[in-house]
């Protein structure tokens, strides 16, 4: 090879190397976006931290940064809150979720099921500002009616809705889990004379469950984050739930309502971040289960 | 006699199934019936194309459907290119590694993240920090990093479409990785990709958490040109819907006004996310 061949290639390898550094960077990328919502909550939620004190934020009963006698930073009542919607949602969006993931699989037609699936992705896309508009004009009054109550901006509206919101999500990793099931586990349970709801529930549900129960993981995710609608639905009194009849006050909604009336630096807008912290935090675990349940099931299927 | 219970079972356990799914398709047909009916009856042309008038009790919502659109036009912008780089790393460049598990788990966390959380990183990191103030800008980047998750996923299942023998064939003739993936890779795949490009206009088109405090207004008819318009609040759609719901002093009768915004959104989204099926169809259909 000559020499100038030489520098050819050189300079193409070098080339070849600065182009795959720079797919990288994009690829590293998004950790520096992860760690960095990380660290900006814990710089901007500190002072109030360093302030107040952990306990102040997880011990005291109340939340109520604007008091002219005694501010209170009790972050106890939104969670509780929080859990209380998103367990009302899980209640009503887990069995119809893995049903209809059910049905899609293994009972529906091939023709219908490339009906259903589209519909299901565009109740996916349907803003969630949206879906609480509607709990706001029609499950309100409905559970108003119902209930007893001057309105029906309560937990149970914001169940409702964000078991509608996270619908999809189950319904479309269950199904994928559920479809996933070698067809071997069918035929032998066929085999042995069950028939194919006996199969159904006994063997391919049951071995596809870790997958099952990450989709359940994942839409729990989806309805704790949720802010739109349990912002619209929710009643948004900052006291603590006594009932699921009772107007509450998420972690989401008390964010997106107070952070605008926050000074920049003061007290009360760190202690926002403190609380958005938290938020940050039940997300990553939930997700986190989700993935270990997944990562074992495919491990499983191998 | 067990034989025929284990039947019986069987068919009632079906119709059970079948139920939950037409619960489901029933509340989607019940959601769209009631937005399409009672948006209909406000849509027209002056409604489409007035700004707000009498503290936004009549006239349109102009001003709300060229916010969306420019915010939504920044995200892409924005997270597009970095999503398809980011695939074309995962999927074409990378071996099985601790970096590539490390980005492949942020990236997981990344669309769990709350919009919320996202709206309280963005006001601190652009509108604060960056000082890009309340703006199309703050917002549309915002958006970008909500997507962003969205966008990698889908260039990456375009990517998986390509046949590994393309890829082979190009390199059995002494091409590099990059000539390999810009000849015979990339142009069987950009159409996946556009796909996921445009089911992230749609998810951005929708939201409404994350540009609660980087730049959307409460009333803001002022229509710039382009570049002014980038730095300056803006009217939304989702959120002028969640005004007229919720803040209007004159709640009952801007509720029609409020169900045209609910139905121009959902067509929007319905309309994009129909389009990204259509070119998803027309390219699996093309190199099967």
């Amino acid at each position: 090879m000559t020499d100038k061949k030489k520098q050819k290639v050189v300079i193409r390898l070098f080339k070849e190397k600065i182009i795959e550094k720079f797919f990288q960077a994009n690829g590293i990328f998004s950790i520096i976006v992860l760690l960095g919502i990380f660290s900006l909550l814990l710089i901007e939620g500190w002072p109030a931290i360093k302030e107040l004190g952990i306990a102040e934020f997880l011990f005291n009963p109340k939340w109520n940064p604007t008091s002219f006698v005694k501010e209170s930073y009790g972050i106890l009542s939104m969670v509780v809150s929080t859990l209380m919607v998103t367990i009302g949602a899980m209640i009503i969006a887990v069995p119809l979720g893995i049903g209809c993931a059910a049905y899609l699989s293994d009972v529906a037609s091939r023709k219908t099921r490339e009906i259903v699936k589209p519909i299901i992705e565009i109740l996916a896309g349907i803003p969630s500002v949206v879906i609480g508009f509607l709990g706001i004009i029609i499950v309100g009054p409905f559970l108003a009616k119902l209930l007893h109550t001057s309105n029906g901006l309560n937990a149970i509206n914001g169940s409702l809705l964000l078991a509608i919101m996270s619908l999809p999500t189950i319904i479309s990793i269950s199904e994928d889990a559920i479809t996933s099931v070698p067809k071997v586990y069918k035929e032998v349970s066929y085999a042995l004379g069950a028939n194919k709801w006996q199969t159904l529930l006994k063997v391919t549900i049951p071995a596809a469950m870790s997958g099952v129960i990450a989709s359940v993981m994942l839409g729990m995710g989806r309805a704790i984050g949720e802010t739109m609608t349990v912002l619209m639905a929710c009643g948004n009194a900052p006291a603590f739930p006594e009932s699921i009849k009772s107007s509450v006050r998420p972690i989401t909604s008390t964010i997106a309502i107070e952070m605008g009336e926050t000074v920049q630096g003061g007290l009360h807008y760190s202690s926002l971040f403190v609380v958005a912290f938290v938020l940050f935090f039940m997300t990553f675990l939930v997700n986190l289960v989700s993935d270990i349940v997944l990562n074992k099931y495919q491990k499983v299927k191998r | 006699m067990k034989y025929n219970l284990a039947k019986i079972k069987q068919f009632l356990g079906f119709y059970l199934l079948r139920f939950c799914a037409l619960i489901i398709i029933a509340i989607l047909a019940f959601i769209l019936w009631d937005i399409i009916s009672k948006g209909m009856q406000v849509i027209n042309w002056e409604f489409l194309t007035q700004k707000p008038r009498n503290g936004m009790t009549e006239g349109g919502i102009w001003p709300a459907i060229v916010g969306t659109f420019w915010v939504s036009v920044v995200s892409v912008v924005f997270s597009v290119p970095i999503g398809m780089f980011t695939a074309i790393y995962l999927n074409e460049y990378a071996r099985q590694g601790r970096l590539i598990r490390i980005i492949r788990m942020a990236i997981r966390n990344l669309s769990g993240v709350p919009s919320i959380v996202y709206g309280l990183f963005g006001f601190a990191l652009f509108t604060l920090m960056f000082n890009f103030g309340l703006s199309v800008i703050s917002s549309g980047l915002t958006l970008g990093l909500l997507t962003l998750p969205w966008t990698i996923t889908a260039s990456e299942e375009a990517l998986k479409t390509v046949p590994l023998a393309y890829r082979e064939a190009s390199q059995a003739l002494g091409a590099t990785k990059w000539q390999t993936i810009k000849t015979n890779v990339l142009p069987y795949a950009v159409p996946g990709m556009l796909t996921g490009s445009v089911l992230g206009l749609a998810r951005a088109a929708g939201e409404t958490a994350p540009i609660l405090f980087t730049g959307v207004a409460f009333f803001w008819p002022i229509l710039p040109g382009f570049p002014k318009l980038l730095t300056q609040q803006f009217m939304a759609l989702p959120y002028h819907l969640y005004i007229l719901a919720t803040q209007h002093h004159e709640i009952l009768k801007v509720r029609p006004l409020a169900y045209g915004t609910a139905l121009v959104l959902i067509t929007l989204i319905i309309l994009m996310n129909s389009a990204a099926v259509w070119i998803r169809y027309r390219f699996r259909k093309k190199y099967k």
